[in-house]
């Protein structure tokens, strides 16, 4: 067990250290130099030269990034080069809104997805479960912001239950918060439940081929126990496995996502800062969102040997 | 039993066609397939109308019988630019799948052959790159070369790196402790050259299913990147783009949401049912995975 948990802890850091060298050495290649660009065409090469010197850009590369690294850990990310605030600021704020939105379509995934993937599985081969597939067929292949735009079209458009975008901040409320994410988390979430419920169902039919499923069933319990406290469990493993890729999408799924809600969220402070060349912003942003796309892969990993105890010995 | 594959004797392929055609997912698949890359392939010939002309007099005209999906806000007709749209999405789709065997399949193969630290390094290799979401690539890559539909190609392809690389080395896993592998080892064969006569020929049908599902994948990245104005820039129309233009004029003019959305879903949808269909005609035995 200890092992099993070292070597993935092991593993998650070393990823994210490389990760965060890509990152940065991407970025470092980068035609254009920043402190020439945040003092414009007319400074002098003195002035230049001295923002450089300032900003740390006249450093070796080896030593910018662990100076970089080193500022990530203690919540230094560097000035924005256009905002000039700190983008600890400018990220904290908008990460406010993407977060959440991330987290709530992770919850509202696994609470749509399993009881479906559950429900035909138990019905295999019959009209429900072929509508379960049928459904799930088409939820693939809707892209997640056409389907926002439909939502957005049908709730807000036509039946003007709901404004149709826009976010009124956490200081207004939680209520007033979370209602303004629902929608969006519901784009986010739908397709990829329809992912993941065809995941749960294919596991949990392989299960239930399993003899010791029969020996329950034949000792008597009753169908439903059977299938949720004996099969269901023993199907997590690539439930859990699909789960924790899909955050990865749900991430990148806010940053679109944002565009249709106009959400002010991390997505939209990404493009913004793409357009004004604030290249510090990008970066620390996209670490951020590869930081914790490692972070639930390493939280997945681990919860393998909470789900299954025969891998707290192996590997 | 795991050599039959498409090409394998006369016989095989007549059954395998029998097959096939009996296969409701894979024919419909197909059908549906087919039929787009034929619209794709059409429009470099013909289109209804010249997207590069912008009539005035035509702009924002509902669905009708001249223009049957209706016109944008520049007076192009829907219709043309959906069909033009059609080659951007499968190119992009169809080079990023080709960057991800190109590159994952040979360090797949060679991690399964060599094991030891240098599986490890590739493994790990793949973890890194699964941490960055093909959105992410695209911002990175966006921020330094400027947007571009290259791109949005490179960004989906280096994420479909790691996916072709853990299906090669898992099929050439399998296949290693065989017996027809093992013959050609005790025949003084090298590892390179079992990979390349025994161990590929064999995964083929993995890779053609897992290349099919990556296909419909690569072509909703790619909307999504030209929703966001990472993919193909104006005026090259893209499937991602369209609904970008018509989301502000979604109150006057819901049709232009509508058929560029429903382009991309009948696309990925005839793709996914392709590759089920495949997978359950390939190798019968993965029926029971998903």
């Amino acid at each position: 067990m200890t092992r099993y948990v070292l070597r993935r802890l092991a593993i998650g850091i070393l990823t994210l250290v490389f990760a965060s060298a890509v990152v940065f050495f991407v970025m470092e290649i980068l035609p254009g130099d920043p402190a020439r660009l945040m003092l414009g065409l007319n400074a002098t090469e003195d002035a230049i030269s001295a923002l450089r010197q300032q900003m740390g850009l006249d450093q070796p590369v080896f030593v910018r990034y662990l100076a970089w690294i080193g500022g990530l850990l203690v919540g230094d990310f560097g000035r924005s080069y256009t905002y000039s605030v700190p983008v600890l600021e400018l990220v904290t704020e908008r990460a406010a809104v993407s977060l959440p939105l991330a987290f709530l379509s992770l919850i509202l995934l696994t609470v749509i997805a399993i009881p479906v993937g559950l429900f035909a599985a138990a019905r295999r081969g019959r009209a429900a479960d072929a509508i379960v597939m049928g459904l799930s067929q088409m939820g693939v292949a809707i892209p997640n912001f056409w389907f926002a735009l439909l939502l957005v079209y049908f709730f807000a458009v036509w039946l003007r239950w709901v404004p149709s975008g826009g976010f009124p901040g956490w200081q207004s409320g939680l209520w007033p918060g979370v209602k303004a994410l629902i929608m969006p988390a519901v784009a986010l979430a739908l397709p990829q439940a329809a992912i993941l419920a065809r995941v749960t169902r294919g596991a949990l039919i392989d299960v239930l081929g399993e003899d010791y499923i029969r020996t329950a069933r034949a000792k008597g319990l009753p169908r439903n126990q059977v299938l949720w406290r004996h099969a269901l469990r023993n199907a997590l493993i690539p439930v859990l496995t699909i789960l924790g890729l899909q955050f990865a999408f749900l991430i990148a799924g806010t940053i679109i996502i944002e565009n249709v809600f106009y959400l002010p969220g991390l997505g939209r402070l990404i493009f913004q800062a793409i357009t004004q060349r604030d290249l510090i912003v990008v970066e620390s942003v996209v670490m951020l969102l590869v930081a914790s796309v490692i972070l639930v892969n390493l939280v997945v990993d681990l919860s393998y040997a909470i789900v299954d105890p025969r891998l707290r010995g192996a590997r | 039993m795991s050599d039959m594959s498409v090409t394998s004797a006369p016989s095989g392929t007549a059954s395998f066609l029998r097959r096939a055609l009996r296969n409701r997912s894979f024919m419909v698949g197909l059908v549906i397939t087919l039929f787009v890359a034929a619209i794709a392939l059409l429009s470099f010939v013909w289109t209804p109308y010249d997207i590069t002309q912008l009539p005035v007099s035509e702009r924002m005209k509902p669905p009708s019988a001249t223009h049957w999906f209706g016109t944008d806000h520049f007076g192009r007709d829907i219709l043309s630019m959906i069909m033009i749209g059609a080659r951007n999405s499968i190119a992009v789709a169809l080079v990023a799948v080709g960057i991800g065997m190109g590159i994952g399949v040979p360090l797949g193969t060679i991690a399964a052959a060599r094991g030891g630290w240098l599986d490890e390094t590739v493994m790990r290799f793949n973890d890194i790159i699964f941490a960055f979401p093909a959105l992410l690539s695209a911002i990175m890559i966006t921020a330094i070369f400027g947007p571009g539909a290259v791109n949005a190609i490179v960004a989906i392809g280096i994420f479909n790196i790691p996916v072709f690389a853990r299906v090669a080395r898992a099929g050439a896993l399998a296949l290693w402790p065989r017996e027809f592998v093992m013959a050609a080892r005790v025949a003084g064969k090298g590892a390179a050259r079992i990979t390349v006569e025994h161990i590929l020929p064999n995964i083929v049908s993995l890779l053609l299913v897992q290349g099919t599902i990556q296909f419909a994948l690569g072509i909703l990245a790619e909307a999504g990147l030209s929703y966001v104005g990472l993919g193909a820039q104006p005026p090259m129309p893209s499937w991602g783009r369209m609904l970008f233009d018509a989301q502000t004029r979604m109150i006057v003019a819901p049709y232009l949401a509508l058929f560029p959305g429903l382009a991309i879903v009948i696309t990925v949808l005839g793709l996914n049912l392709l590759g089920d269909g495949l997978r359950d005609l390939l190798d019968p035995r993965l029926n029971r995975e998903r």
